[in-house]
């Protein structure tokens, strides 16, 4: 009999909704002589969609990739846990494979997946944290090996369904359609049954109804799966609708820090996207925001 | 009035046997009892065929039905099924049949009014939904069905949140009906016992090209003798395979996969998603598939856009492979058989070209195919026959259970339908219509006994509103729906439907409509046509102009374009007599869409809609202007729409095509 609801846990983190997840404290970045952050401080809790906004060079994915192990910040730390039992893990001091094995996952600006791989293969990349293989085994394909591949197996089968892309299961990722891999990149992330999800401008370039189609996958994974997610994005709508909570970035600083009503309302934001004539739709959204 | 020649009426022995199944669920305990164990229904789930066995089958049947039961569901009540093709779609259907209530299928891409329509007019209670989009849709109409109690779903995902009293899940549903077995083992097959063949089993909704669907009720009786009838002429085998992709709330699904399945017990496939059937349909390699003619022209298209890309060694192989191909099936279809020489050379074109065109189209262990609920072009039809592919055309309404006239192996002819099956009885009325009778006759309209009066006569006779012939063979010739035969200036009949088939042959035309001929009023004397372009194919050959285009509305309005559509017009004008060939054609700025009513959920065009919708673009091609502005209101998927000024150009189709001489079936250029 077909059970049509799912059985795998795909969130990493066992704390309670709604405590801090990670804590982003005073953390300043600088390459030579250009400051990319300046003592930003944020706090991340279980369960949200935290978006991070703000102009062009204001030091969204410099943050992200502080959070991820690829920079590291001169002052200040980041701190990260998934249970209470297991506790903080310093993001700050550690390797990018460390924080890829205590749960943090991420997305990337431009799609980084192995386009000569299928999509099936390509999420399984995704279980890499979780396989505990012995050689001999592994290379006869018997006992453990074998329980454990067809185990993993069906956790990105049950991926493959949620992201609705069954028909592309045995394609190779680079002949797909953009949104396409994007939803591929999001999977692989997903197999690693993250704790926190990092999300760097998910639905860029994509055209309004990808878009849609990508928020709804981002809301279902966070609000079914209740997978916290961290994300950098540029369109405002999508932001205000999907957020709970919201920091705003400008030249390196924190400027703003809130739910999206909150956040829209704070006549800094406005500031930092009206005043260079660039955005004018966060204002206009800003204001029926703040209606 | 003349009466047709008949064939042989002797019903088959089963029927006459006291003890011998006579409804769905009667058959299904049958199947259960002898082959326990063997598979009744896979579904490709998680990539992997899962199996529900006979017994498994029977089991799951005999608690929903349990749960109906508990909901107080009895005889007389309508189930409706809102969802694809599912196993829990059959759990549905043959539980409600077991506590003898009906069920009626709505098309899964209905909306709004056409939900509520079947709903309030069928009364029903209760309604098994597949997913969060048609719980959605459901939730959003409810309070225009007064007599709905409840929603069971069964795809759970994205409907954890939601707290309506009315929504219940398959799994929990089911769960209560095992509960209940558990405490009166005996009521299942009481109930099952308990029905007989007259009890209404399915409610079909007729197609509507004219007007609001109408609900036809079709007994178990009913079904079942049409399975039977076309069983006698094309015996099908518990081995053989079948995929159940079409709508269910569709006659010839329920035909294939119930009247015909349960009686001999075949394995029933369902893919994993829409968009994923292709494949899962080549994975199975079905034995007997039924679909309506766009699924055909589709399979058509795919062989030519891909020759088109091929390379020249491949396309002449094919080429040749083809015209031997062609000349066989010239003769197989007639019952002959092909020349020494030519059996020879057939037997290289099947391992050169024929078996591995079947073969990418999942085709290649198909014993049967069908084409029916709306013509079939006959060069289409000649392409399958030539390529291998036993391709029959069924001729019959939901009302008489969707077959009454079919094809026979080795006697197909691409222009008629074939003759009727055994136990039906036709008939040509003086009027040139065509009327049926047999005992797959449905009993009525739900709630309309005007209609069904109108439908049946005093007679019983159904009056299938279609005009047509039986030909020297005794083939029946079916020229089109009576009222839309057309008549020339000078006074020719002619059917639009036969203008139109030529036509979409064009592998760049999606749907074509056919207005003028009538001498007088808006059309004006000239045959001209509205033609909506198949973007993908019309794209193809776009980017091979290397001519950019953005949306639909830009590729359909590009000069170009319509220069190939004129040429492609031209070149199916050259079948045509003189008198009914097409002289002036538009190309529409948008596809036909079931979301605007323009066409049905089945794809027929609803000509009267397009003909009032489009009246002036109609006008202006009767008077030859040269161009139309019209306002044009979009409907979006969310319900809203918006208007904008247009303008299209009318173009006039050249007498002969810029490159003479017929184009082979397979190729695009």
């Amino acid at each position: 009999m077909i059970d049509r609801a799912y059985r795998f846990e795909l969130n990493g983190s066992r704390l309670e909704p709604g405590t801090p997840q990670m804590q982003v404290d005073g953390i300043t970045l600088w390459f030579g002589g250009v400051r990319a952050l300046t003592d930003v401080s944020l706090e991340v809790a279980q369960g949200d969609i935290h978006a991070i906004i703000g102009p062009n060079g204001a030091g969204k994915t410099s943050l992200l990739n502080s959070a991820s192990g690829l920079y590291s910040p001169q002052e200040g730390a980041i701190r990260y846990r998934r249970s209470e039992e297991e506790g903080w893990h310093q993001l700050t001091s550690s390797k990018p494979h460390r924080i890829a094995r205590y749960g943090v996952a991420r997305s990337f600006q431009n799609i980084e997946l192995f386009r000569h791989l299928t999509v099936l293969q390509n999420i399984a990349l995704g279980r890499h944290v979780h396989l505990e293989n012995r050689l001999l085994p592994a290379l006869v394909w018997f006992g453990s090996a074998r329980r454990q591949e067809i185990a993993h197996r069906e956790v990105v089968e049950e991926i493959i369904d949620l992201l609705e892309i069954q028909s592309h299961r045995h394609q190779a990722v680079g002949a797909l359609a953009y949104g396409i891999q994007k939803r591929v990149e999001l999977g692989r992330a997903l197999a690693m049954e993250p704790g926190l999800l990092l999300l760097d401008e998910p639905m860029a370039g994509m055209n309004s109804e990808e878009k849609e189609d990508m928020a709804r996958y981002i809301l279902v994974v966070n609000q079914l799966r209740g997978v916290t997610t961290v994300l950098i994005e540029h369109d405002m709508d999508v932001v205000m609708d999907i957020s709970d909570h919201v920091t705003v970035l400008n030249f390196g600083q924190v400027i703003a820090d809130g739910t999206p009503t909150e956040v829209s309302a704070n006549p800094a934001v406005i500031e930092a996207y009206l005043g260079n004539d660039e955005d004018e739709s966060l204002g206009a959204t800003a204001r029926e925001g703040a209606q | 009035m003349t009466d047709a020649p008949t064939a042989d009426a002797t019903p088959a022995t089963t029927a006459s046997d006291a003890n011998a199944p006579s409804t769905f669920p009667q058959l299904l305990r049958r199947l259960a009892a002898e082959r326990p164990d063997d598979i009744a229904l896979q579904e490709k789930r998680y990539g992997i065929w899962q199996p529900i066995t006979w017994s498994e089958y029977e089991q799951r049947v005999a608690h929903v039905a349990h749960a109906f039961g508990r909901a107080g569901l009895g005889p007389g009540d309508i189930v409706a099924v809102l969802g694809d093709n599912r196993p829990e779609w059959l759990l549905a259907e043959l539980a409600a049949q077991a506590i003898g209530a009906a069920v009626v299928g709505i098309y899964p891409t209905s909306v709004g009014a056409e939900i509520v329509h079947v709903l309030t007019y069928a009364e029903v209670r209760f309604v098994v939904a597949e997913d969060q989009e048609q719980v959605d849709k459901l939730l959003g109409i409810a309070d225009q069905v007064p007599t709905l109690e409840r929603i069971v779903y069964y795809q759970p995902h994205g409907l954890e949140n939601y707290t309506s009293p009315m929504l219940i899940d398959f799994a929990v549903f089911e769960a209560e009906g095992a509960e209940d077995a558990r405490q009166r083992p005996d009521w299942f097959a009481e109930q099952v016992d308990a029905r007989s063949e007259s009890d209404i089993a399915v409610i079909c909704t007729t197609s509507g090209t004219t007007s609001r669907p109408k609900l036809a009720t079709l007994a178990h009786g009913n079904l079942l003798s049409m399975g039977r009838q076309l069983m006698v002429l094309d015996p099908v085998t518990a081995d053989d395979r079948y995929v159940s992709f079409l709508p269910f709330a569709w006659i010839g699904e329920q035909m294939l996969t119930l009247a015909v399945g349960l009686q001999v017990g075949q394995t029933i496939s369902f893919p994993e998603d829409a968009e994923t059937t292709r494949i899962d349909l080549r994975e199975i390699g079905p034995d007997v598939m039924f679909s309506p003619p766009r699924i055909w022209e589709s399979m058509l298209s795919d062989v030519q856009v891909r020759l088109g890309e091929a390379g020249w060694l491949k396309r002449t192989m094919f080429g040749w492979g083809y015209t031997v191909g062609d000349r066989v099936a010239e003769r197989r279809v007639r019952g002959e058989s092909a020349s020494a020489l030519d059996r020879v050379k057939h037997a290289v074109a099947e391992v050169v070209a024929l078996r591995p065109i079947r073969e990418q189209l999942g085709l290649r262990r198909l014993n049967r195919g069908y084409t029916g609920g709306a013509p079939l072009g006959p060069d289409v039809f000649r392409f399958f026959h030539a390529i291998g592919v036993n391709l029959k055309q069924i001729y019959g309404q939901t009302e008489i259970c969707g077959i009454a006239v079919v094809h026979a192996d080795d006697d197909v002819k691409f222009n008629t339908v074939g003759r009727p099956i055994p136990g039906t009885e036709l008939r040509i009325a003086d009027d040139g219509e065509i009327q049926l009778r047999s005992p797959a006759i449905f009993g009525g309209y739900l709630h309309n006994e005007e209609a069904t009066r109108e439908a049946l006569g005093e007679d019983g006779w159904l009056r299938t509103g279609d005009a047509g012939y039986l030909d020297d063979d005794g083939h029946l010739v079916v020229i089109d729906r009576a009222k839309d035969v057309l008549q020339t200036a000078a006074g020719t009949m002619f059917s639009p439907a036969f203008i139109e088939n030529k036509i979409k042959f064009s592998p760049f035309v999606e749907e074509a409509v056919i207005f003028g001929g009538t001498g007088e009023g808006e059309g004006g004397d000239d045959i001209t046509a509205l033609i909506t372009i198949d973007a993908n194919t019309v794209g193809t050959w776009a980017e091979h102009e290397k001519l950019s285009y953005s949306t639909y509305t830009d590729l359909a309005g590009k000069p170009e374009v319509a220069r190939l559509i004129a040429d492609e017009t031209s070149r199916a004008n050259q079948d045509l007599e003189e008198a009914i060939r097409v002289r002036r054609i538009v190309l529409l700025h948008k596809a036909f869409d079931p979301d605007d009513d323009e066409i049905t959920r089945t794809r027929k065009v609803r000509r009267n809609i397009v003909s009032d919708r489009y009246d002036e673009i109609i006008a202006a091609l009767g008077r030859g202007d040269d161009s139309v502005t019209i306002l044009s209101k979009v409907t979006y998927q969310d319900g809203t729409s918006a208007e904008r000024e247009l303008t299209l150009e009318i173009v006039t189709v050249p007498a002969e095509p810029a490159e003479a001489g017929r184009r082979l079936a397979w190729s695009v250029s």
